[in-house]
């Protein structure tokens, strides 16, 4: 298998067995052999003249990594050992990042459309006029309905400005690529525990002994999964892989379970069941840190059924078991987990503890393990087994850190446990239709087990945890959006019930993603992946200016990439103009969406910038404490491009937005994307880098502006970090040190600990809502949507494809997995990459394959309800059955990336996203829904559903579209890459 | 036809690599890093021919190739990097008509002279792992290095002084260091979990050594599991049952 891995080999064994026999040397010694006098060789070469140190950009990593030059160019590039994310490795991009920088693919100038959309003209112009047109456009939107300009950032770094400069503008339409990400893991783990997986949270890989990976396919976060597997491989631990392809951290597991893609709600179901079943739960830590028992009202029909109950001075309610009667949480000595109580008042009701309801949801019948071992494709034995391993594994291998602490309460422990089972999720989650309440299973799982920020287990890394959800609402209702003035608040938040909802009086979405509407009400990070269908349908309304960074939407990141590009071409037929009339777009490469685009605003590559991996965005801390870094340029540019965030201050000052501007409109920040990391502040003593801060650099999370914090940060190696104590690193749920720093730090608002919703009230509120109770209510079309997915209980249900689709038509998943060398960087520019993995092929399970009577090689066509691929397929046996999979976006469009138009990405690699469909079929009154999480409006992916055909004609895949010219600037590729390297050699 | 030195003596130093088939994740970090490395040191150019072109090949001095391997429970996806293994009894140098491959005396690498070299690719048809690559545009024969142009490297910090494929695998998978040591850590790991030769029937002693892939760790060789009995009152439903025990472990 992974036989993209042969190709060059292949190519190279061809080479070498024309290998000529014909020169032999004559013998110069007695014995007739030649004796090798070992030449003098330069065992101290220096290629580099000077090592600077900045930080990884091919995936969100964001490793520290030391750059080394000789006389401007770049030679070498390796970690950083002393960085707190990569300690010194690098993976096999980062490693290939000198190619990256000196891609042919690097946009050159600014550019201006000529051509028809699509076509690839255009031609070269300064960047006056480039900015000049930009800001033409933009105040034109300002002026009249800021709601026109659509500003999405796709894989964007740098959020925290990019969000900022949205609100200023005053457009609620913003968000980045969390939409078609894993928005609904995100929001699952921040409302049910206030953190969440990836760079917000991490094993505790020193001491964990089962680890549990559901659906991780070599991505998210590269490096530090891969040294922490590497960690627990040392010290014996047990790892089990969730995920129907055994590829890459699946193939070192000690158990691959080949589980059948969108069940895994089912089976982690059936786990908690067994667990239950046996008492396998960590009573205490329920009772401590969760709203088990919190009672939840009973009252059918009543406006608050569901709710948590609640005294009058808004206390919670619980179950006391000693009195048998409802009193504030802190009155009870024992609260109960389970029995009915009356409530005092009327109308009568009764409530029972929210564990309870818990406990009956993964109880029941649904989540036997015959149940859920027919659905998922896993023994019934496997799951029993599995689920005693990880009992055995908190309870009976449980053990104490000899570290005091006190919790919230004030109640001092002279020790931390520790249970030593952890989990990790990823895309293989968050790419069904049911990747919200599955994430939340996961949680509960990891709960009951007492596993969450305990020795062993899953731990925060600072800033979180934060609250259950956090405070911060999204802006853009009603009234808040006006002409020339800011937002009063960020575009993107956290919606704590309907009348947090960004609609209309009557339920219409207020942003063009629908993002806070009844369609997704919990899109924490908005819906990228909409947008540009919704933009051409006018629906909800039509957009004037569309603006993308970083995000290849006419290709590899969207669904539909067929029907995407013929929305960005739609002509609108009262004005002949494009439906889309202005689109922008910035990238430092020639991607497949550049040629959408009428105005390009060429990026720098990652060696030639400033930025700021900041802690008010997706911050590389550690568990054990907060930690930021920056980039520099460790590179000139030599072409006319500019980087992207500093283009932006510049756009900002000239359009005269709030705060990028001073009171005399001159730029407040003049130097660019680097004043602005220094001199912005988010609050007194905030600002994007939390180190160095004060006038002198001594202060850490809060202090003054420091005029030399990027010199102080360089020559701290391009990071900051800082060392929680010893009694802080755990149980910072409730770790009172730990939430009183973190406040003071300026992490959070206060520092009341951090409750787990087993049972989610926000989510309860909105089912209410569906039911018609409250002010903000949906309409009628989307009421039994709401009522049956926002289930304050996590549920399994079958994503939606496969429940609305024909199982004889369609009989197999589709899924994509990242290949390690490519994931997040779409490699293919990269000479060295490219080789390593040029083209992808559809990999079956042999003995699937034999029923269908196809054979490894054969060209097949792949088609779902949506349409139709032709691709080339492998055969392999560590694949669910039920399940063909390929690498993702390998495949190229011809021309695009200044790639050779017969390239093997265009001819033979092939993208699936042609066959997933964006939009549900219509369903309730001709209502088309995104194909995506219903919760939140992930982008459901992997719910695909396809059937395999054996294919005739060319060996060629399909479909193809017409090669993009090249624009001008880019060189016509090299045929060959050596010399350059040989200059710089320091012999 | 070219001479071996002679490496019988005792303490002789081999220095090589010890490479965990149990962890390598086949990421591609060693390969291309490798590659950053080598193009511009001592193999300085690697070269790419078409590299933007249909078909993009270059010289790599270290492949990782992907296979499934292994029977029923065992059957697994195996990452096998593959780069020269400095044999000690290495054909490939034996066979060199001009001296240009050689052994070192001092460590044991073996390396190619590349202005000796006269690329007639007799090394490459005589090593059985496919461990040399021709550079066709430079004209001669490329192997890895063992970074021999890093390890005694003055200009570069002592932590740093390791090939770079070592210092670059993020899952630790990578080991190096002398072989001819048994006391050093690379031979004790080698020890303790029973690493072993490629192709030892050719005799050519690789100094390499591959740690094999630990047994897999479900049905038969399961982690020890907690008995998973039904809790609570005798009879009544699942639910019932844990209710009762529920009740009476909070009371």
């Amino acid at each position: 298998m992974l036989a993209g891995h042969f190709a060059a080999a292949g190519a190279i064994a061809a080479r070498d067995s024309s290998a000529s026999l014909t020169v032999m040397a004559k013998p110069d010694s007695t014995d007739g052999n030649r004796m090798a006098d070992e030449p003098e060789i330069n065992l101290n070469l220096k290629t580099w003249d000077e090592v600077k140190t900045t930080t990884c950009y091919m995936c969100a990593c964001r490793c520290g990594i030391k750059v080394y030059l000789k006389d401007g160019t770049v030679k070498y590039i390796e970690g950083n050992r002393d960085h707190p994310v990569n300690k010194g490795v690098l993976c096999g991009k980062g490693s290939a990042g000198i190619m990256q920088h000196y891609s042919p693919a690097r946009l050159t100038k600014p550019l201006m459309r000529v051509g028809p959309r699509g076509s690839g003209e255009f031609r070269e112009v300064e960047w006056e006029e480039a900015l000049r047109t930009a800001t033409t456009w933009l105040s034109q939107v300002r002026m009249s309905d800021p709601r026109k300009l659509a500003l999405f950032t796709g894989r964007d770094q740098s959020q925290a400005l990019t969000g900022w400069w949205a609100t200023q503008f005053g457009t609620p339409n913003f968000a980045a690529h969390g939409g078609f990400c894993s928005v609904n893991m995100a929001a699952a783990g921040i409302y049910t525990f206030g953190g969440a997986f990836w760079e917000f949270g991490e094993p505790d890989w020193d001491h964990t002994k089962y680890f549990m990976l559901f659906g991780v396919a070599e991505d998210h976060a590269s490096n530090p999964i891969k040294m922490g597997l590497g960690k627990l491989k040392k010290n014996g631990a047990k790892i089990v892989s969730i995920n129907p392809v055994k590829s890459g951290y699946s193939a070192i597991a000690d158990e691959w379970v080949g589980i059948r893609p969108g069940t895994d709600g089912l089976f982690v179901g059936a786990l908690i069941h067994q667990l239950l079943k046996a008492g396998k739960i960590d009573l205490d830590y329920l009772a401590r840190y969760t709203n088990a028992a919190h009672l939840v009202i009973r009252n059918k029909s009543g406006a608050d059924d569901g709710l948590i109950a609640r005294d009058r001075t808004g206390k919670v309610l619980v179950l006391d078991s000693a009195s048998g009667r409802p009193v504030a949480m802190d009155k009870a000595a024992k609260p109960a987990l389970h029995g009915e109580v009356k409530l005092p008042g009327k109308p009568a009701r009764t409530a029972v503890p929210a564990f309870q309801l818990i406990a009956e949801r993964y109880l029941s019948d649904e989540y036997t393990a015959d149940k859920a071992a027919a659905n998922c494709g896993i023994k019934a034995e496997t799951i029993v087994r599995l689920a005693g391993e990880l009992a055995h594994a908190a309870f009976e291998q449980a053990f104490e850190l000899p570290i005091a602490w006190t919790d919230s309460r004030g109640e001092k422990h002279k020790s931390m446990t520790g249970r030593p089972v952890s989990m990790h999720a990823m895309r293989g989650i968050s790419a069904h239709s049911n990747g919200f309440h599955t994430c939340r299973s996961i949680h509960i799982l990891q709960i009951l087990l007492g596993t969450i920020d305990v020795p062993g287990g899953f731990l925060y890394k600072p800033p979180f945890p934060k609250a259950a959800p956090p405070g911060l609402k999204p802006a853009g209702k009603v009234g808040e959006v006006n002409p020339l003035k800011p937002l009063p608040g960020p575009p993107l938040g956290f919606v704590a019930g309907p009348e947090d909802l960004l609609v209309d009086a009557d339920g219409t979405p207020r942003r063009i993603d629908k993002a806070y509407s009844w369609d997704a009400p919990i899109a924490a990070h908005g819906l990228m992946h909409t947008v540009i269908t919704n933009a051409a349908n006018k629906d909800p309304y039509g957009i004037d200016v569309l603006f993308m960074y970083m995000a290849n939407m006419s290709w590899n990141s969207t669904m539909n990439s067929g029907g995407i590009m013929d929305h960005l071409t739609k002509i609108d037929e009262k004005t002949g103009d494009y439906v889309i009339p202005k689109i922008i777009y910035s990238d430092a490469y020639y991607s497949e969406m550049v040629a959408y685009a009428d105005l390009i605003l060429p990026d720098t590559t990652y060696l030639e910038r400033w930025d700021c991996i900041s802690l008010l965005d997706r911050p590389i801390s550690e568990p054990h404490g907060p930690a930021d870094s920056i980039r520099q340029p460790v590179v000139e540019p030599d072409r006319d491009v500019r980087p992207f965030q500093t283009v932006m201050l510049d756009l900002g000052a000239r359009l005269g937005l709030p705060g990028m501007v001073k009171e005399d409109m001159t730029p407040k920040f003049p130097g660019g994307y680097a004043d602005y990391i220094v001199n912005h502040e988010r609050g007194p003593g905030i600002g994007p880098l939390a180190g160095f801060r004060g006038a002198d650099g001594t202060k850490s999370g809060k202090g003054e502006v420091n005029p030399n914090q990027l010199e102080q940060y360089i020559e701290n190696g391009c990071y900051w970090k800082y060392e929680l104590p010893e009694h802080m690193r755990y149980y910072r749920m409730a770790n009172k040190d730990y939430l009183e720093w973190a406040q003071g730090f300026g992490f959070n608002p206060n520092a009341n600990p951090v409750t787990f919703n087993l049972y989610s009230e926000v989510m309860q509120k909105f089912r209410l809502a569906a039911r018609g109770h409250g002010d903000v209510v949906p309409p009628q079309v989307h009421r039994r949507r709401v009522e049956a997915f926002f289930d304050p209980v996590p549920m399994w249900y079958a994503p939606f494809e496969e429940a609305m689709t024909d199982a004889t038509d369609f009989p197999m998943h589709a899924v994509t997995q990242r290949p390690m060398a490519m994931y997040h960087s779409w490699g293919s520019m990269n000479a060295w990459l490219r080789q390593i993995l040029g083209r992808n092929w559809l990999y079956m399970e042999r003995g699937r394959a034999k029923k269908l009577g196809l054979r490894d090689g054969d060209w097949v066509h792949v088609t779902s309800h949506h349409g139709r691929i032709k691709v080339q397929l492998k055969l392999m046996d560590g694949v669910n059955p039920d399940t063909v999979w390929t690498w993702n976006a390998i495949g190229k469009r011809s021309g695009a990336w200044n790639l050779d138009r017969n390239a093997p990405e265009a001819k033979k690699g092939f993208l699936l996203n042609h066959i997933i469909s964006d939009l549900l079929p219509v369903r309730d009154g001709g209502y088309r829904y995104s194909n995506s999480d219903p919760v939140t409006g992930q982008a459901a992916w992997y719910d695909l559903r396809v059937r395999v055909e054996k294919a005739d004609g060319a060996a060629i895949s399909e479909p193809q579209y017409e090669a993009t010219k090249r624009p001008p600037g880019l060189l016509r590729a090299a045929m060959k890459i050596g010399e350059r390297m040989m200059k710089g050699r320091g012999q | 036809m070219t001479s071996l030195p002679d490496t019988s003596r005792p303490g002789q130093k081999k220095l090589g690599l010890v490479i965990d088939l149990d962890t390598c994740v086949g990421c591609q970090a060693c390969a291309t890093s490798c590659k950053e490395w080598n193009t511009q040191g001592y193999s300085a150019p690697l070269t790419d021919i078409d590299p933007y072109g249909p078909d993009p090949v270059g010289a790599w001095l270290n492949r990782i190739h992907g296979y499934e391997t292994g029977e029923g429970e065992n059957r697994r996806a195996l990452h096998f990097p593959r780069s020269c293994l400095h044999c000690e009894t290495p054909a490939c140098v034996t066979v060199c008509p001009t001296g240009a491959s050689y052994k070192r005396a001092e460590d044991g690498i073996v390396l190619v002279n590349p202005d000796t070299c006269i690329g007639c690719k007799l090394c490459s048809w005589a090593c059985p792992y496919g461990a040399r690559e021709y550079d066709a545009d430079d004209g001669v024969m490329k192997k890895c290095t063992l970074c021999v142009d890093r390890i005694y490297n003055e200009n570069l910090e002592p932590e740093d002084r390791q090939p770079a494929c070592v210092r670059a695998c993020p899952t630790g998978a990578r080991h190096f260091g002398d072989l001819g040591d048994p006391d050093s850590d690379v031979s004790q790991l080698v020890k303790s979990r029973g690493g072993f030769d490629l192709l030892p029937q050719m005799d050519y002693k690789p100094v390499n050594k591959y740690l094999p892939p630990r047994p897999r760790r479900s049905d038969e060789n399961a982690v020890p599991a907690a008995k998973l009995e039904t809790v609570g009152k005798a009879d009544g439903s699942v639910t019932e049952r844990f209710f009762s025990w529920l009740d009476k472990a909070l009371s």
